[in-house]
């Protein structure tokens, strides 16, 4: 209570009055002010604007390295659609190659084998004709001294005239082929 | 107790709250240190250790404490500084309004916090101090830009009047913006301080005394004082902070008046 009423008188003497300001509080709480007011000036706000100008930075350098990285994706994939273009066409003439030589293959192969088969029944022919002409040729040779050897026993003797004689066996050996070639044939 | 002891004159008698509520005693006996002066200093303190440790390690993702502190600076650069003083001139500003509101506001709520429980702008000394600083300072770059003619001209004739109005219009504009702009700058918290302020002792006060001293069935009544006294103290919680904020808001309005071009 004393402390009260020291405090009360002490009131008294200085002012009662709110609205008159204690100019030591002026003083005091504008050094207070400015102090924070220059710490605040110096260092703190340059720091959030700095931080600002990092961030704007950041961003928009992020933003423009995002669009070149889409720019070099888009690049990209054109580049590999008029690659697999290429490839495609590339493919499809190959493709075409292929079949085109597969028939020229084919188409040689056949050829060949047809060759082939005609010269072996053009080589089975002509050895047939050559096995014909040489059997008709030893079958005439028999049938004549065949003809002559049955002629001179029935006739008794040797028939010595081999010139006549070979002609005249010729000569019935071609009457008898005349006759009998259209049968034959 | 400590100040709520003045709330009371003696054992029966109640002694409301009066202006000498708001006088304290010397912390140390003629050195003229006050309660007010030092929570005006550690208001100081406390707002660039604050901002010093927010700033210190700034990074372009923040954590959860750089994202509230550069919230609060961003909505003070933004919202007060460039939306008062114009995209043109903030900039410079923008340390001396965020420094305004934040030591306003510690101040304000020194009122809430316990142990404080004195809002320090309920003595009109600090109040006025910065407002003499501000009213200077927004006169000065006004003057700087203008000339003082341009300026005054700016200030006292806004355009677009007919001309015999100029001679009502100019003395009123004069008074307006050179006396009671300053003066109600610094009234407006100062008053919202104190009266909040005195608010919550008479509640507290009369609480303490019903309780203590009422006779039989009045004391019944001490509870519910108590109890608006704490709802006064969420109010009054609300009205520092805006308090604060119209404060840093006036601040940047007026020098971006004085900095604009047409009034």
């Amino acid at each position: 209570m004393v402390q009260l009423y020291s405090t009360a008188v002490m009131a008294a003497e200085k002012s009662n009055n709110p609205i008159l300001p204690d100019v030591w509080e002026i003083g005091v709480g504008l050094v207070a002010f400015l102090i924070l007011l220059f710490i605040v000036q110096k260092t703190v706000a340059p720091k959030f604007e700095a931080l600002y100008a990092q961030r704007t930075e950041a961003i928009e350098g992020g933003i423009e390295k995002a669009k070149a990285a889409q720019e070099e994706a888009k690049a990209a994939l054109e580049q590999y659609r008029a690659q697999l273009a290429e490839a495609r066409t590339e493919a499809a003439k190959i493709r075409d190659d292929a079949r085109a030589e597969g028939q020229a293959i084919v188409d040689e192969m056949r050829a060949n084998a047809q060759a082939e088969s005609d010269r072996i029944i053009a080589a089975g022919q002509s050895q047939l004709a050559t096995q014909k002409a040489q059997i008709v040729a030893e079958l005439r040779a028999d049938l004549g001294r065949l003809s002559v050897d049955l002629a001179s026993k029935v006739v008794g003797e040797s028939l010595e005239d081999e010139t006549r004689k070979r002609g005249t066996v010729d000569r019935f050996l071609n009457e008898l082929d005349a006759v009998s070639a259209p049968a034959g044939k | 107790m400590g100040m709520l002891v003045l709330a009371e004159g003696g054992e029966d008698k109640f002694q409301a709250p009066s202006v000498s509520s708001f006088d304290f005693p010397e912390i140390f006996a003629g050195t003229g240190i006050t309660k007010p002066m030092v929570q005006i200093v550690l208001s100081a303190i406390i707002v660039a250790v604050f901002w010093l440790v927010a700033s210190r390690n700034l990074r372009i993702v923040p954590g959860k404490f750089q994202f509230a502190a550069e919230e609060a600076y961003t909505f003070l650069r933004n919202d007060i500084a460039r939306s008062q003083i114009g995209n043109k001139d903030f900039r410079p500003y923008v340390p001396l309004v965020v420094s305004l509101f934040t030591f306003v506001l510690v101040n304000n709520l020194f009122g809430f916090i316990p142990f404080f429980q004195l809002p320090t702008f309920s003595h009109f000394g600090f109040p006025i101090g910065l407002t003499i600083m501000l009213y200077l300072l927004y006169n000065f770059v006004g003057i700087r830009r203008h000339g003082l003619f341009g300026y005054l001209k700016n200030q006292t004739a806004p355009p677009g009047v007919p001309w015999p109005i100029y001679f009502l219009l100019v003395p009123i504009e004069f008074f307006s913006k050179f006396i009671m702009q300053p003066i109600t700058h610094a009234i407006r918290v100062f008053a919202a301080m104190f009266a909040g302020h005195m608010i919550l002792l008479v509640f507290v006060g009369a609480g303490e005394f019903l309780l203590l001293h009422g006779d039989g069935a009045v004391a019944i009544v001490g509870p519910f004082s108590l109890i608006v006294a704490v709802a006064m103290s969420f109010l009054e919680l609300l009205i520092q902070v805006l308090q604060a904020y119209v404060f840093a808001l006036l601040a940047a309005n007026y020098i971006g008046a004085a900095l604009a071009e047409d009034h």
